[in-house]
């Protein structure tokens, strides 16, 4: 077969679709924050391991009472979403007249809180969760080899993205979304619960960590720290988007999970690293973020 | 966002401005330089240089966050590259350790110039995931580069003699060592902080745009801090790598940024004294709780919970509330 710059094609185009389903989370997870701090101000540094717990009712699921994948997909990130909005009336809510770090400081603590509890009770090896059935197997598209789990999971991400997109753009409660992040009292005023909607929003972005999660969990394992890590590269990947625009954090999620595969193709030493790099340039060169607005 | 930085420490109002040092802080580095002297006699030494070390790693960060108002969630990278480079400097090259110190502090203050001028370009929140991104960047370098000894770290680093005359295998003469590295670290934290140049720093930390109107050039002030904080971190990384004869991608992973924010918040921020006890607690902690596993972190996160719902002052602060001084 033809090669492409000395890289067989399937290696290429194996480490593309690898980019794009970590694009696939990266996208998801950065959404997730960008919806959190548009209306809250802070950032979740629990998100990672809201992620992780997303996994983990996944497998608890099936393991402890047989519920299956499917189900999971939407049982776990409601449950989780009830455990951030549990967070966010105990805890959260009390630190909004302060200064936004409180706010990272919090769930950075609560972060470390929910990493050690899992890591107690399942230790940090990781337990497998398997692909379910229907999305066994693959297909040979001639130039690669595709799992179907993984064409799955960027088809589901895409989706959710477009989802959420739809409906904080398109609809009236995303309507009232984006009036409350830009002025809350006037809001208020016109008789929308604003801490109601504060509170749903955090739900609702915990609620997609967990869903990116549960995806997550049948091709790595779950595993306590499986969100520690990718939570700094989310970071990373939030600055370099900015968090003004939400199709921004999806176009910057799944673009860097690309370039990131395409760096371990050509070379692999920089692929943990280069998210970082393009941070700094986007830094120098347009400090707000490819689509944020100068604050 | 700037405006309210000033929320995050608490004015520091009383006895602040004056140029020499007050009676009361003068008291108390006595008072703990005296008990230092002897505690070697009545502690182990090794934990002892432990608390110190992360002593000082805790009073440079608040140096940044406590003075300058920025929260850096990234000092593992100046405290662990530097541990690296004086280890690798110590037992590679064979410098003396006094040498090998001084080249982690070195490199840890040029990683803090570089980081800084990048980081400095985005305020609040921002500034914090910027420093946390390239804190991991550190460490994915630690983990691959060819001398760090991936997952093993460097290990068995000779502690040799200092200035190739006093051999510091003895616990109590390294314990000197590490005694006069701390104090003088310290000290110069203390004359920063209340140097005009700190009196700048603080009127950019509770005002930021009122600094600039005033004509401060902020961002070199702020460039500034953050390169002498990330150098004193690096003091105590390098510090700890002779110490521990050990240096691995610990001092580098995200969990030590995190650690040395808690101790600061736990002993008080913008205070002078708060990260030294807050360090105290937390070493202390972490040595007695060692065989409790991941318990240990999940008491770290209810201590961070709890401080920053009812205790943001900090012990420190608290103490220097009811006191009526600063602290």
């Amino acid at each position: 077969m033809f090669e492409l710059l000395g890289i067989p094609p399937q290696a290429l185009f194996g480490q593309l679709l690898l980019g794009l389903i970590n694009g696939s989370f990266y996208a998801i997870l950065s959404l997730g924050l960008a919806v959190i701090f548009g209306l809250l101000n802070i950032i979740n540094f629990t998100h990672g391991a809201q992620y992780m717990m997303g996994a983990f009712v996944a497998w608890m699921l099936l393991n402890y009472i047989g519920i299956g994948y499917w189900w999971a997909l939407i049982l776990a990130p409601v449950a989780v979403a009830i455990t951030g909005i549990v967070i966010e009336r105990t805890l959260l809510q009390r630190l909004y007249h302060l200064d936004h770090l409180y706010g990272l400081l919090l769930t950075f603590g609560l972060a470390l809180i929910i990493q050690g509890l899992f890591r107690n009770y399942y230790g940090s090896s990781g337990l497998p969760y398997t692909i379910p059935p229907v999305l066994a197997g693959g297909f040979n598209l001639g130039f690669m080899f595709l799992p179907t789990y993984r064409g799955w999971v960027v088809v589901a991400s895409i989706l959710v993205c477009f989802a959420t997109w739809f409906v904080i753009e398109k609809t009236r409660l995303g309507a009232y979304l984006r009036a409350a992040t830009e002025n809350p009292e006037m809001v208020n005023a016109f008789g929308i619960n604003v801490p109601r909607l504060v509170t749903l929003t955090y739900g609702f972005g915990v609620g997609l960590a967990a869903f990116a999660g549960v995806l997550a969990a049948p091709i790595y394992s779950v595993n306590p720290n499986m969100g520690a890590d990718i939570i700094i590269v989310v970071f990373a990947v939030v600055v370099i988007g900015g968090m003004g625009s939400i199709l921004g954090a999806i176009v910057t999620g799944f673009g860097l999970g690309l370039v990131e595969g395409l760096t371990k193709v050509f070379y692999p030493e920089a692929s943990a690293t280069v998210i970082f790099i393009i941070m700094a340039i986007v830094l120098l060169i347009k400090p707000a973020g490819l689509f944020g607005r100068t604050a | 966002m700037t405006a309210s930085t000033a929320n995050l420490t608490h004015r520091t109002g009383l006895g602040d401005t004056a140029a020499g040092m007050s009676m009361l802080h003068r008291g108390i580095f006595i008072a703990l330089l005296a008990l230092l002297l002897v505690a070697p006699f009545q502690f182990y030494p090794v934990f002892l240089m432990k608390v110190l070390c992360f002593a000082l790693f805790a009073s440079a960060f608040n140096l940044l966050l406590g003075y300058g108002g920025l929260l850096s969630f990234g000092h593992a990278a100046y405290f662990g590259a530097a541990s690296y480079i004086s280890a690798h400097a110590a037992k590679v090259w064979g410098l003396t350790p006094e040498l090998a110190i001084l080249s982690g502090t070195a490199v840890a203050a040029v990683l803090g110039l570089v980081f800084g001028s990048l980081a400095i370009r985005r305020h609040g929140i921002y500034f914090a995931m910027v420093t946390l991104a390239f804190a991991q960047m550190v460490y994915f370098f630690a983990l691959q580069a060819p001398f760090t000894g991936g997952e093993d770290g460097i290990q068995a680093v000779p502690r040799g003699d200092l200035f190739g005359i006093i051999s510091l295998r003895p616990d109590i003469n390294l314990y000197y060592l590490v005694l006069a590295i701390f104090f003088l670290g310290i000290l110069a934290i203390y004359r920063i902080i209340h140097s005009p140049f700190g009196q700048v720093l603080k009127a950019i930390r509770d005002n930021e745009p009122r600094a600039i109107s005033l004509g401060y050039a902020v961002n070199r002030y702020k460039l500034m801090v953050f390169t002498m904080s990330a150098a004193l971190a690096g003091l105590a990384g390098a510090t700890k790598a002779i110490v521990f004869q050990l240096a691995s991608l610990t001092d580098v992973y995200w969990t030590m940024s995190g650690e040395v924010v808690l101790m600061t918040l736990l002993g008080g921020m913008g205070t002078v004294f708060g990260p030294m006890v807050g360090a105290f607690i937390v070493v202390t902690m972490q040595n007695y709780l060692a065989h409790m596993g991941d318990w240990v972190t999940v008491i770290q996160g209810v201590i961070f919970v709890v401080a920053v719902m009812m205790f943001r002052k900090g012990i420190v602060g608290v103490i220097g509330h009811w006191l009526k001084r600063s602290l």
